[in-house]
Parts: C-alpha cells; sequence; structure tokens
C-alpha cells in the first residue's frame, strides 16, 4: 500500500458526503464505516440497497445520500447493481449519455443479505464479472428485525433465535473465502475504528474494476448488547483479539494488513457485549471459551506463525 | 410488407426487436425458451444493438428488468410459470418503481403437480401488482401487442411495466402467418424511450424507491399506481386507434365476435378463444344467437366496456383456463363483480373451469355450454361452476391411478 494518499490521520477526507440525522441507532458501527467508505469511494455512485437497518437511511422525502440510491429487495440487490451498470454501458454505447456521466454501482446491505438470502444474486453477479462494489456492514445478525441470527453470527452469541444456554450452535460463515474463491478482483475485511486501514482499502477498490467485496464489522450497540459510546473500543477490541482480522483479496493473493502483535485474549472483546454475557454469568462456560480462543488461534498460528 | 410462418415465440421476439430495445435480461424455462435464444442470435450477429445478460434467476432477472429501466433504457424480458412466480416479490417491487418495460409472459400451469403444459395461473397471480396485462390469441396480436405494450409502459400518465401474454405451446409453438412491420414505421410507432424523471445520471442524483414511514405517503404511491393503471384504459383506446391507422389491424380493449346482437355469449381469454368462435359459426348456423368477448386487458380491468357488451344479454358463460383454490374461476368473479348491480346485467352469468395444464376444449364440449347456457336463460336459474371433464377422461385417470397404487404395492411401499 506504498501508493496511498493516506498515510496519516489526517490525510483522511473530511467531506461528509453522507448526512447527518439518519435514523440508525446511535453508536451504529455500519454508518460509522459507511461514513467513511462513502467519503473516499465519493459520490459518482448509485447505492442498490438490500432490506435491511440502512434501507432507513433514505425515508421519503430525504436522503442522506448527496449520490444516488435505489432500494431492491432483500434478495437481489446485486442483480439490480447489474441492471444499473448494464444501462450505464448500453446508455454510453449508443452514445445518449456522455462518459463524464458514469456512476459506480454499489451494493450495500446487512450481513444476513449478503451471507445467505443475497447469495445466488451475489453468486451470480461474480460469475458474470459485473462491475460493482458490495458494501457488507456485518453487524452478525438480522438487526432490522430485532438481531435474530444470521449465518454470519458467531458460535456462542446469544441473539433473539438463540437464546438457550449456548447461544447460536453454529460458526460464522467465512464471507471473505467464498468470495475469494471465485477470484473476484477484490476482497477486503474493514471496520470503523480502523479508519486508516479502512480508507487505504477504499482508495484501493475505487481503481479496481470487476466485482469488488467490503465487509466491515459493524459493532451493533442495540443488537450485541453494549452502550453506544463503546463502540469504536468494541471494535479496536475486535481487530486486537484477532477475531477480526483485517485482510485483503487481489491479483490472486490474500494479504493481512494489519497482524495484531501480542492478540489479547478473545474474552476481553467477548465480556464486554451483553450478546455473550451467559459465556461468564451464572457460571463461566469454560469450553465455549476455550473453544472460541482455539479457533481465533488456530487461524492466525499460520499467518504470524504463533 | 413482409408475411412469415412463425411461432408466438418468434412473434414475441419480432416485437421486441421493431421496438427498438435496448436490454435483455433473460432466465430459461420452456416454453419462452426460444424467444430469448432468438433475441441472443440477433445480438450475436448485430441484427439488434444493446446487451443480453443473463442472470441466475427470475427473481434477479426482473430486478435488473427494473434497475435498467430506471436507469433509463428500453428493457424486454420474457418468463413463464414458476419463472414469473420466483420473480414475484421483484414483480410487485418494479411496479412500485414505476419502471416502464415490458415482460412477455408464456403461460404455462403451475406446480404441483408439475407441468409443461399451459394455463392462465401463472399470469394471474401477478393480477394485482401493477402491472398492465395484455392477453393475446394469435401469433399476430403477440408481436402486435409488445409495440403497443411500450406505448402504454412509458406513456407519462402510466409510467407502470407490462406483460404480453401468450398462451403456452397453443401459441409459443404454432406457426401462423404473421405481418412483421416495416422497421421504420414500427420505430416510428414506438417512439425514443424516454425515461423522463427516472434515470441515474452523475450530474442529477436520484434517490428511487425509497422507504416510506406511516400509511399516509403509501397510500398515496399504491393509490397513484391504481390511478395510472385506471389512465392506461384510454391511453389503450389511443395507442390501438394509432396502431390500426399505422398498420391496418385493430387490437381493441375487448375483442367482440358476433356478440352485438347475442343472446348468449362465451366469456374467455387467450387463445382458445380461436376455438370458441369455430363454435360461435357453427351455432349460428344452427340458429343459436350465440357471440364471444375476449377482453384483451385484464388489468386495467375494462369493466365499463364490459358492461356495455354484457348489457341485455340472457345468460353468459365465462370459461377460465384457471382456478383460484377455494373460489373458482377468476375472470368469472372478476365479471361478476362489475356486473352486479348494473340494471341491465344479464340474470346468468355461469362459470367453467376448463383448459387447466394444457386440456383442450373441444367443439363438443363448447356446445355443450351453449345449451346450458340455453336453459339457464329460459329458467334464469344460474347453474352450479363446472369443471370440463369428461367420462372418458375420468376413466382414464382411474385407470392412472390403478397403476400408480399397483406400483406401489409391489414395491412394498405404505400406500
Ligand atoms: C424477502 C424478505 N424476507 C424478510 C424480510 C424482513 N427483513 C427486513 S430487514 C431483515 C434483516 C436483514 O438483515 P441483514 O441483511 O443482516 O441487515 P440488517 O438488518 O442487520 O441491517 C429482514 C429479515 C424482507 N424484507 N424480505
Ligand atoms: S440495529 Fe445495529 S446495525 Fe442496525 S442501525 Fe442499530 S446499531 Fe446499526
Amino acid at each position: 500500500m506504498s501508493e496511498t494518499i493516506y498515510r496519516r490521520m489526517k490525510d483522511l477526507p473530511s467531506t461528509h458526503l453522507l448526512g447527518a440525522g439518519t435514523a440508525t441507532c446511535a453508536g451504529c458501527g455500519g454508518l460509522q464505516a459507511l461514513h467513511q467508505i462513502y467519503d473516499v469511494f465519493g459520490d459518482k455512485t448509485v447505492f442498490i440497497n438490500a432490506a435491511g437497518c440502512m434501507t432507513l437511511l433514505s425515508v421519503y422525502p430525504f436522503t442522506p445520500f448527496s449520490g444516488s440510491w435505489l432500494y431492491t429487495a432483500m434478495g437481489s440487490a446485486p442483480a439490480g447493481a447489474q441492471g444499473v451498470r448494464d444501462a450505464l454501458d448500453i446508455l454510453q454505447a449508443k452514445k445518449r449519455m456522455p462518459a463524464s456521466e458514469d456512476l459506480t454501482a454499489v451494493v450495500l446491505s446487512g450481513d444476513g443479505s449478503a451471507y445467505g438470502m443475497g447469495v445466488s444474486s451475489t453468486s451470480g453477479a461474480i460469475d458474470r464479472n459485473l462491475d460493482f462494489l458490495y458494501i457488507c456492514y456485518d453487524n452478525e445478525g438480522y438487526g432490522n428485525t430485532g438481531q435474530q441470527f444470521s449465518c454470519a453470527t458467531p458460535h456462542g452469541a446469544k441473539t433473539a433465535t438463540s437464546t438457550g444456554a449456548s447461544g447460536y450452535p453454529g460458526f460464522k460463515k467465512d464471507l471473505f473465502s467464498l468470495w475469494v474463491a471465485n477470484k473476484p478482483a477484490y476482497v477486503a475485511t474493514v471496520i470503523g475504528s480502523e479508519p486508516l486501514d479502512l480508507a487505504r482499502k477504499v482508495e484501493k477498490a475505487k481503481k479496481i474494476k470487476g466485482p469488488r467485496l467490503l465487509i466491515a464489522l459493524a459493532p451493533c450497540p442495540t443488537g450485541w448488547g453494549f452502550d453506544p459510546e463503546q463502540s469504536s473500543e468494541i471494535g479496536k477490541l475486535a481487530v486486537k483479539t484477532g477475531i477480526w482480522p483485517l485482510k485483503e483479496y487481489s491479483d490472486g493473493q490474500v494479504v493481512h494488513s494489519k497482524i495484531p502483535k501480542n492478540r489479547l485474549p478473545v474474552e476481553d472483546y467477548l465480556q464486554r457485549q451483553g450478546r455473550f454475557a451467559h459465556l461468564f454469568k451464572p457460571q463461566r462456560n469454560e469450553a465455549l471459551l476455550q473453544g472460541i480462543q482455539r479457533r481465533i488461534d488456530d487461524y492466525w498460528r499460520d499467518i504470524d506463525g504463533t | 410488407m413482409n408475411r412469415q410462418l412463425m411461432t408466438g415465440n418468434a412473434a414475441a421476439a419480432w416485437g421486441a426487436r421493431l421496438a427498438d430495445i435496448d436490454y435483455v435480461p433473460a432466465f430459461p424455462i420452456t416454453p419462452q425458451t426460444e424467444i430469448i435464444e432468438t433475441l441472443s442470435s440477433w445480438f450475436d450477429s448485430g441484427a439488434m444493438q444493446g446487451r443480453m445478460t443473463v442472470l441466475e434467476s427470475e427473481h434477479s432477472m426482473i430486478t435488473a428488468a427494473g434497475a435498467a429501466a430506471a436507469t433509463g433504457v428500453r428493457v424486454f424480458t420474457a418468463t413463464s410459470s414458476q419463472g414469473l412466480l420466483h420473480a414475484m416479490e421483484m414483480i410487485y417491487t418494479v411496479a412500485g418503481w414505476r419502471a416502464p418495460f415490458v415482460l412477455v409472459n408464456v403461460s404455462r400451469g403451475l406446480s404441483a403437480p408439475i407441468t409443461l403444459e399451459p394455463d392462465h395461473n401463472d399470469v394471474l397471480a401477478a393480477r394485482d401488482s401493477g402491472f398492465l396485462q395484455l392477453h393475446c390469441s394469435t401469433c399476430q396480436e403477440v408481436l402486435d401487442s409488445v409495440l403497443m405494450a411500450y406505448r402504454l409502459a412509458e406513456h407519462a400518465e402510466v409510467r407502470l411495466p407490462v406483460i404480453v401474454n401468450q398462451d403456452g405451446f397453443y401459441l409459443s409453438f404454432t406457426r401462423e402467418p404473421v405481418q412483421i412491420p416495416d422497421q421504420d414505421q414500427a420505430k416510428a410507432f414506438v417512439g425514443p424511450y424516454d425515461g423522463a424523471n427516472i434515470r441515474f445520471r452523475a450530474s442529477m442524483p436520484e434517490s428511487q424507491a425509497v422507504a416510506v414511514l406511516g400509511g399516509s405517503p403509501y397510500s398515496y404511491f399504491r393509490y397513484e399506481c391504481h390511478l395510472a393503471m385506471q389512465q392506461a384504459l384510454s391511453v389503450y383506446a389511443e395507442v390501438a386507434e394509432e396502431f390500426e391507422q399505422r398498420f391496418g389491424r385493430y387490437h381493441g380493449i375487448i375483442e367482440s365476435f358476433q356478440a352485438e346482437d347475442a343472446d348468449y355469449l362465451y366469456v374467455m381469454m387467450g387463445c382458445f378463444a380461436t376455438k370458441a368462435k369455430q363454435a360461435v359459426l357453427s351455432l349460428r348456423e344452427a340458429g343459436v344467437k350465440i357471440g364471444l368477448l375476449r377482453p384483451r386487458l385484464l388489468r386495467p380491468f375494462p369493466a365499463q366496456q364490459l358492461i356495455d357488451a354484457c348489457a341485455g344479454k340472457k345468460a353468459l358463460a365465462v370459461i377460465d383456463q384457471n382456478l383460484s383454490m377455494g373460489k373458482g374461476g377468476v375472470l368469472h368473479a372478476e365479471l361478476t363483480s362489475v356486473l352486479y348491480g348494473q340494471s341491465d346485467a344479464p340474470p346468468v352469468v355461469a362459470s367453467f373451469i376448463g383448459g387447466l395444464g394444457g386440456r383442450d376444449i373441444s367443439q363438443e364440449e363448447f356446445f355443450r355450454i351453449a345449451e346450458v347456457l340455453q336453459i339457464a336463460g329460459k329458467s334464469g336459474q344460474t347453474p352450479q361452476p363446472r369443471l370440463l371433464y369428461t367420462q372418458e377422461e375420468w376413466t382414464e385417470f382411474k385407470k392412472l391411478q390403478s397403476i400408480a397404487v399397483y406400483e406401489r404395492h409391489e414395491q412394498k411401499e405404505q400406500p
């Protein structure tokens, strides 16, 4: 990333392309990431949205976007991006629109859509090598409907539909690998609490054509059970404990952009959130905690040699 | 003028080609495939300029169609049956976007049991979506209707998508002589695509299909759709007239065949109406004053036109190629609802269900229906709704059942 213009925090744009006063919850990590992505990517975009929390950003007659917006449905936002992209290409080819009027098609969805209902549509878009950017804010559940588990929910988390003593029995799906396996143009994980890392990745994604994905872990005070003012802190802990690896894929290679030195125990992250409270109280669920830690250790062993 | 033998599917493809479309999002399903294969070959050969994108499902296909139309290009697509149902969420959605494009549906019965053969339950499932519906009975009408549909869809006072429906197999794969309008004349008739206020441009940011909170903006937008749909009736009348002036063929809101002086009417949609016409001719020879009404538009529903056309008749037979489970024939329900309370409405509106899953309706059955109508017309008593099904069919089906049961016992399975 030597060619980046984002070397220090003061290099970050302060354009605020996304207006203030939106209807998301206080401390929404998804919104935090979106603000930053939008400022770097710019507003020559048309956001194609799938049902989720961010659908309520644009509520008639207001919109916080200075660019364009199209709400589709939960299952097919990438197909909406296909239609927009194809139409813009046709208009330029038939000289009914100058190239200066062109836009980037940007899909915006939560994890429920990106990891689940929208996978068929996403898969098709990748197969067709669609030139679009997919932004998934990953709050690890169906946030808009009250934080039921999705296939992005981490093992052991309590959600509205995994209320048992051990929380969600499944394991978070690896969306990054799912995309990478199909050799798209670019895939990266980001988080709003690491703005420099995020800006550099968006900067890169902007220069590339083809299917591109940014997965932003989105600390969600409402769904995860923590005080809104701790949102960035929780985000930082996700990176420092290694539970949210910051990495990117391009040119056939996966590179970690930030390898946490002296990784903190995952407990430091888990015990700050209501959704994991049952792992500590009334008594520690040692087996589950160790299982979670072991999987994180296994992940990093190959990468940092620990 | 160029006249060729062609299938309904080829006619649909010709309609799209002559309408100078830009974009075809596609997904295959029998019996629609020939339409997209034909268009695909024309894009490949350079006979058509634009783009075809094969999506991974109809849900995505309709999403892409709506998104492209909202961006500012002329879109054509086609589907059938399960495909239309798979897309149903987006059928409602893109109509709400007011995205003007044309979808040809090649009617085919719905699962379960799965079948390839036609009836109208698929297209009727989209009845309340906000798509206009044009129902065809000949291959010529398919081609002409596609051209007319673009005029309707893109009209400033309508701006809604349109379904042009043709019966699977009976039309989709039957060759008939079709006049192919001259390309320039067709282009002049359809006109250039006018995206007006719906398009995405860097210099002109737009927000489309944003959320609303509360019932009052929601009611407003939904009702606007309804009014636009109703407006489409008078727009259709103009378009049909202009089409006749330019091409010499008239496709009215309702096709009326020997109906004016008739005492009795068959009322039905789609290509089986051509069989009903044959029956009308024979019955007229025998002195029965019967005729046919075939609504070409189901949405918007041509209520007044039907009320007028049915006024003073002794008895109607509505023949539905569909079945609304737990209710009966859809057209029958639609028609009786508008006739109710009209002073000179026919006293008898009988319901017949026929032609499900490709089952033929024979001339004898049309004659039998006419007999029932004459009896009912005299007594003033509306007969019970009836499924067209013969003793012979019943026997044949019982035979199939006995084979199925026998096989199951042979394999020692639980029945
Ligand atoms: C077809 C369909 N099923 C269900 C819903 C209800 N629904 C709206 S938002 C939502 C959750 C979406 O979850 P996610 O994609 O993770 O986004 P988030 O709500 O977390 O922002 C659901 C289930 C819907 N809109 N459409
Ligand atoms: S529920 Fe979570 S993701 Fe959704 S708006 Fe609230 S904080 Fe953001």
